[in-house]
């Protein structure tokens, strides 16, 4: 059985090695979740906590992730936008957990945003 | 929404809107009185009385992104569908009560789903909000408190591993608490 007293043991013994999340200002991408009511019928819970776990197992230290509302364009949700510092932000439409993964391994640790997966890219294939 | 969890959330999320700092949700079962309630109460900034008799009705939201918000009306219809009722207590200044009940073995019932997931986001949303959770399976209760978390650990819930064993003991006393009912 898991016990909060374990999990202060777990912490002490790891002390030093623990990775706390990092600031929004200090990090060089802020990756956000639409987690409106249409984003959560879409399935964004589980597009974050497919991103939040890939950032940690990879353990990434430069990146934070956070939720945002309606993002205005609800057809194409989950909405994952990445904004990265001094460059234009990208977002991305249908982001399940197997996209929400790709991203975290293209853009983020590659630097190469995955064009076809981009609202820009949609929306040009529409016309 | 294919699980009431993820109402729980949506729900939840305007009571962080709201600026509230303490979410109370509420899950419990009855197989006896074949009931499920469910309860979202927060400290948040509340809505007036005008406010609160509109908002139910789809075309009231507070957000400017567009003139519909279905987070509400979607949660009452889920209760009423299953054979339910839903209620929305509020007054400003005093935060916002929202509550619904469903019958358990209802055919349109949505079920109940993956709690520990929407409590994860909510801690990692609301680092502002304190989340307390209580679970009630015909008389046995947890209690997910993340003050008292904070308080033993002596220090916020901010790093991957103390996150993932959360996630874990909420599961495995879920679980236990459930007794082999499915909800």
């Amino acid at each position: 059985m898991k016990t909060l007293e374990e999990l202060q043991a777990i912490r002490d013994r790891m002390k030093g090695q623990m990775n706390n999340r990092a600031a929004a200002d200090e990090s060089d991408y802020r990756v956000v979740v639409g987690m409106a009511t249409c984003g959560i019928a879409a399935g964004a819970r589980n597009t974050l906590s497919a991103l939040t776990q890939e950032i940690e197992q990879k353990r990434l230290e430069n990146v934070v992730v956070s939720q945002t509302g309606c993002i205005g364009i609800c057809k194409y949700e989950p909405i994952v936008e990445v904004f990265e510092q001094g460059k234009e932000k990208v977002t991305y439409i249908h982001v399940d957990a197997e996209r929400a993964r790709q991203i975290v391994a293209g853009h983020i640790i590659n630097g190469k945003p995955i064009t076809e997966y981009t609202y820009n890219y949609a929306v040009r294939e529409e016309k | 929404m294919t699980e009431l969890a993820l109402h729980i959330l949506d729900i939840a999320h305007n009571s962080i809107a709201a600026k509230a700092t303490l979410i109370r949700i509420g899950v419990e079962a009855d197989s006896q009185k074949n009931a499920l309630r469910i309860t979202i109460a927060d400290d948040g900034c509340g809505m007036d009385a005008d406010f609160l008799k509109r908002v139910a009705d789809p075309f009231s939201t507070t957000r400017t992104t567009r003139r519909v918000g279905l987070g509400i009306p979607l949660f009452k219809a889920a209760a009423e569908t299953a054979g339910g009722s839903f209620a929305i207590e509020s007054a400003v200044g005093a935060g916002t009560t929202t509550s619904a009940v469903f019958r358990l073995d209802h055919i349109d019932r949505v079920p109940l789903g993956d709690l520990t997931e929407t409590v994860a986001a909510l801690i990692y949303e609301g680092q502002t909000a304190e989340i307390e959770l209580t679970y009630i399976v015909d008389g046995r209760t947890y209690v997910f408190d993340t003050r008292e978390i904070k308080a033993v650990l002596g220090g916020g819930i901010t790093d991957a591993v103390t996150l993932t064993y959360l996630k874990d003991m909420l599961r495995e006393n879920m679980t236990e608490i459930n007794g082999g009912l499915e909800i």
